[in-house]
C-alpha cells in the first residue's frame, strides 16, 4: 500500500530533481567542510553549515506551510508558534542537558530558575531530560494546540481572512505568554547557553555537520509525506476545499475533517523544523513567535510559488538568503523594503511564483500548475487508454 | 385527492417558512414528491426555488415546518454532510466544478463511495476503477475532454459535468438548479433527454425557467410564487392557470 503511494508521490520530475540537490548538498557540504583543508578556496567553513542547516529549517517549515495553504486554501499567518513550540520543546530537553554546567552549577534547576529563587523544577519540565520524551513533545505540543484550534475554527466554519487575523491572534498570545518569567520557560530571554546534544557538544564542527545532514533528511522525508498527501485523492479533496468548499461539503465530504488533518499534519511538520533549528542557532526566545515571523514564512512560500512545495522550499532558502545578504553589513537598514519590494514583486510579475511558473511553462497543455497535482500521472492516462 | 402520507414519499415538505432579516423567502412552502417522480418546479425570481433547495440540502434552517426525506430523516436536524450522505446531490444554478482539477477527476470526486479523510489517504478512494469514471463521462458526452481541466471547458460542458458528477454520486433525489441556463436549443433538448432518462431509476426535482424545456420534460409542474406554492399539475394545466399566467409568463 505504502510502496506505489511512494511511486506516486515521486513520480514527477520536478520531485526527483528536488531529491537529487537535496542529496547533493547532503553530500557536498559536509565533504567541503570536514575533508577540504581551511585554506582551501572551496572549503566551507562551520558557521556556513549552521547557517545553512537553519535555511533548511526555514524550509521545512514552508513546506508545511504551503501544505495547508497552497493546497487546502487555509491562510495561517500564525505557523511560527508551532515551529516556536518545537523549538521550546527541544531548547527545554537541551537545558537540562546542561547539569552543573550552568553559571549556577545547580544540578537540575537552569540558571534562569535559579535565578529567579525557584526551588523546584515546575511539573512540565519533568521528562525533559530525555530525548525521546522531548522529540514526542516536538510534534505532540504544536500537534495538540493545532487539533484544539482547528477543531474550534474548522467546525465553526470560519475561513479565509478571519482565519488568518484568528491564527495571527494566536500566536501573539502566545508571544506574550512567553514572555512572562511566571512561565517557567525563561521568559524575556528564553532558552540558551546550550551545552551538550545526546553527549556531544553543540557547537562542535562534527555535531553541525550531522545536524544539517539530519536537517536535509528531514527536509526530505516532510516533502515525501506532503507529496503522499497532495497525490492521493486526500489531495484532490484538499484542492477541492480550497477552490470551492461548499461545493465539496455538498459532495458529501467532511470537510472540517479534511482541514483538521491537514492542519495538524502541518503544524507537526513545522514543530520539528522548529526542533532542529534550535540547536543550530543556540537560542530559543519569545521572539520566534513575532506575528511577523510567520507573515515572512508566507512570503517565502509566495516567492517560491504557492501549491508546489518545492518552491516553497526554494522560497524559504532564497528569501532567506537574502536576508542574510541584506542584513550584514552597510545594507542592513534596507532589509525590510527589499522583503517589501520581493513581495510585490513576486505577486505582481509571478503570480505564481518562481516554480509556479516554471511549471507553467513547461507543462502548459497538460498540468494543473495551480494544484501542482497531475503533471506526469495526468499526462500517462489518454496513453494508457488508447494502448 | 388522495391522502399524502410522509412514509409514501421520497420528499416531504410542510409548511416550511425561512425569513432572512424580516424578508419572507419561504412561507408555508408544501410539497410532495413521490420514490421516482421527476418534477419540474417554476417561478419567478424570489419565488423561493433555491431557497427551497437550500433547505432541502441544509444549507439554510427552515423557521417552522417539517422537512423529511425518504419518509424518516428529518432534514432540519441534519447539516449539507449528511444530506448528502443520506443521498441527496445537488446541481447549482451557476455550474459549480471544480476548476483546477481535471474533468476525470471532477467525476473521481464525486463517485459514490466512503469519503472519509482516511479512506482519500490510504484507502478505497484511491482504488476506483477508472471504467466507472468513463461510464460516466460516456453518459455526459465528456469522454473526449477528461483530462482538459474543469476550467477551460465551455459553460454547457460545464453544465453537464455538474450533471455527470451527480450521476456518479448516485443520490436517491437529485435537485437540478437551471440545467439548461445559457444552454443552445439542442442542448437544451440533449439535456432534456437526458435528465428524462436519469428520471426512469431515481427522483429528481428540476428548477427552470425555460418553458420549451420543461414542456420538454413531460412531468408534473409546481409553480412558486412569493415562497408558497401557487399551482400544481401538468404543464398544461398549470400554463393555463390565471395567476401563473399574471404572476409569472405574462399575458
Amino acid at each position: 500500500m505504502i510502496t506505489p503511494m511512494v511511486f506516486k508521490a515521486l513520480g514527477d520530475r520536478g520531485s526527483r530533481i528536488f531529491l537529487l540537490v537535496l542529496l547533493a548538498f547532503a553530500v557536498a557540504v559536509p565533504v567541503l567542510n570536514l575533508a577540504v583543508p581551511k585554506d582551501s578556496l572551496l572549503h566551507v567553513p562551520t558557521h556556513i553549515v549552521a547557517l545553512l542547516g537553519k535555511y533548511v529549517c526555514y524550509a521545512i517549515l514552508a513546506v508545511s506551510l504551503d501544505l495547508v495553504w497552497g493546497y487546502c486554501g487555509i491562510l495561517s499567518l500564525g505557523h511560527g508558534a508551532f515551529f516556536a513550540l518545537g523549538g521550546y520543546a527541544m531548547g527545554m530537553y537541551l537545558m537540562r542537558q546542561i547539569g552543573t554546567r550552568g553559571v549556577y552549577a545547580h544540578p537540575v534547576l537552569p540558571d534562569f530558575m535559579v535565578f529567579l529563587n525557584w526551588k523546584e523544577l515546575p511539573w512540565f519540565w519533568y521528562g525533559f531530560d530525555m530525548l525521546p520524551f522531548a522529540l514526542l513533545m516536538v510534534v505532540l505540543v504544536p500537534g495538540l494546540l493545532a487539533f484544539v484550534f482547528g477543531w474550534l475554527a474548522f467546525r465553526s466554519r470560519v475561513t479565509g481572512v478571519y482565519l488568518s487575523i484568528i491564527t495571527q491572534a494566536m500566536t501573539y498570545a502566545l508571544l506574550l505568554a512567553f514572555f512572562r518569567n511566571d512561565m517557567g520557560l525563561g521568559g524575556n530571554n528564553g532558552l540558551t547557553d546550550f551545552k551538550d546534544i545526546t553527549g556531544f557538544p553543540v557547537q562542535a564542527q562534527g555535531t553541525r555537520v550531522a545536524l544539517f545532514v539530519m536537517s536535509i533528511a528531514v527536509l526530505a522525508a516532510t516533502y515525501l509525506a506532503a507529496r503522499m498527501v497532495v497525490t492521493s485523492t486526500a489531495g484532490l479533496v484538499l484542492v477541492a476545499i480550497r477552490d470551492a468548499e461548499s461545493r465539496t461539503r455538498f459532495l458529501g465530504y467532511r470537510v472540517e475533517h479534511y482541514k483538521l488533518f491537514v492542519f495538524v499534519l502541518s503544524a507537526c511538520m513545522a514543530g520539528i523544523a522548529g526542533a532542529l533549528y534550535v540547536p543550530q542557532v543556540g537560542i530559543i526566545n519569545p521572539g520566534e513567535f513575532a506575528p511577523a515571523n510567520s507573515i515572512e514564512a508566507v512570503i517565502w512560500v509566495a516567492v517560491g510559488g504557492r501549491g508546489t512545495l518545492t518552491g516553497a522550499a526554494l522560497g524559504a532558502v532564497l528569501v532567506n538568503f537574502m536576508k542574510t545578504t541584506f542584513t550584514s553589513g552597510m545594507l542592513a537598514p534596507y532589509w525590510l523594503f527589499a522583503l517589501g519590494s520581493v513581495f510585490v514583486i513576486v505577486t505582481l510579475a509571478l503570480p505564481k511564483g518562481i516554480v509556479g511558473t516554471l511549471q507553467a511553462m513547461t507543462f502548459r497543455r497538460l498540468a494543473a500548475p495551480r494544484a501542482g497535482i497531475g503533471g506526469e500521472a495526468t499526462s500517462a492516462r489518454p496513453a494508457e487508454r488508447t494502448s | 385527492m388522495t391522502e399524502l402520507k410522509v412514509s409514501d414519499s421520497v420528499l416531504y415538505l410542510d409548511g416550511v417558512s425561512v425569513a432572512f432579516d424580516g424578508f419572507k423567502a419561504l412561507r408555508g412552502l408544501s410539497l410532495f414528491l413521490a420514490p421516482g417522480e421527476m418534477r419540474a418546479i417554476i417561478g419567478p425570481n424570489g419565488a423561493g426555488k433555491t431557497t427551497m433547495m437550500d433547505v432541502i440540502t441544509g444549507k439554510t434552517r427552515p423557521d417552522e415546518g417539517e422537512a423529511v426525506f425518504d419518509g424518516r430523516h428529518d432534514l432540519t436536524q441534519l447539516d449539507e454532510t449528511e444530506i448528502a450522505e443520506l443521498g441527496i446531490g445537488r446541481k447549482f444554478q451557476k455550474p459549480t466544478v471544480f476548476e483546477s482539477h481535471t474533468v476525470a477527476d471532477n467525476v473521481r470526486l464525486a463517485l459514490k463511495g466512503p469519503r472519509t479523510a482516511l479512506s482519500a489517504l490510504f484507502g478505497a478512494r484511491n482504488a476506483i476503477a477508472r471504467s466507472r469514471i468513463d461510464d460516466v463521462l460516456e453518459r455526459v458526452r465528456l469522454t473526449d475532454h477528461a483530462e482538459r481541466l474543469a476550467g477551460d471547458i465551455s459553460h454547457g460542458q460545464k453544465q453537464w459535468l455538474e450533471i455527470g458528477m451527480l450521476l456518479a454520486q448516485d443520490p436517491k433525489l437529485l435537485l437540478v438548479d437551471e440545467p439548461v441556463a445559457g444552454m443552445t436549443d439542442a442542448e437544451t433538448e440533449d439535456t432534456a433527454e437526458l435528465l428524462k432518462g436519469i428520471a426512469r431509476t431515481h427522483s429528481v426535482i428540476v428548477v427552470e425557467h425555460d418553458m420549451t424545456f420543461v414542456r420538454a420534460l413531460g412531468v408534473r409542474v409546481t409553480c412558486l410564487h412569493e415562497g408558497a406554492v401557487l399551482a400544481e399539475g401538468s404543464i398544461d394545466a398549470v400554463s393555463s392557470n390565471e395567476r401563473v399566467i399574471e404572476v409569472y409568463l405574462g399575458r
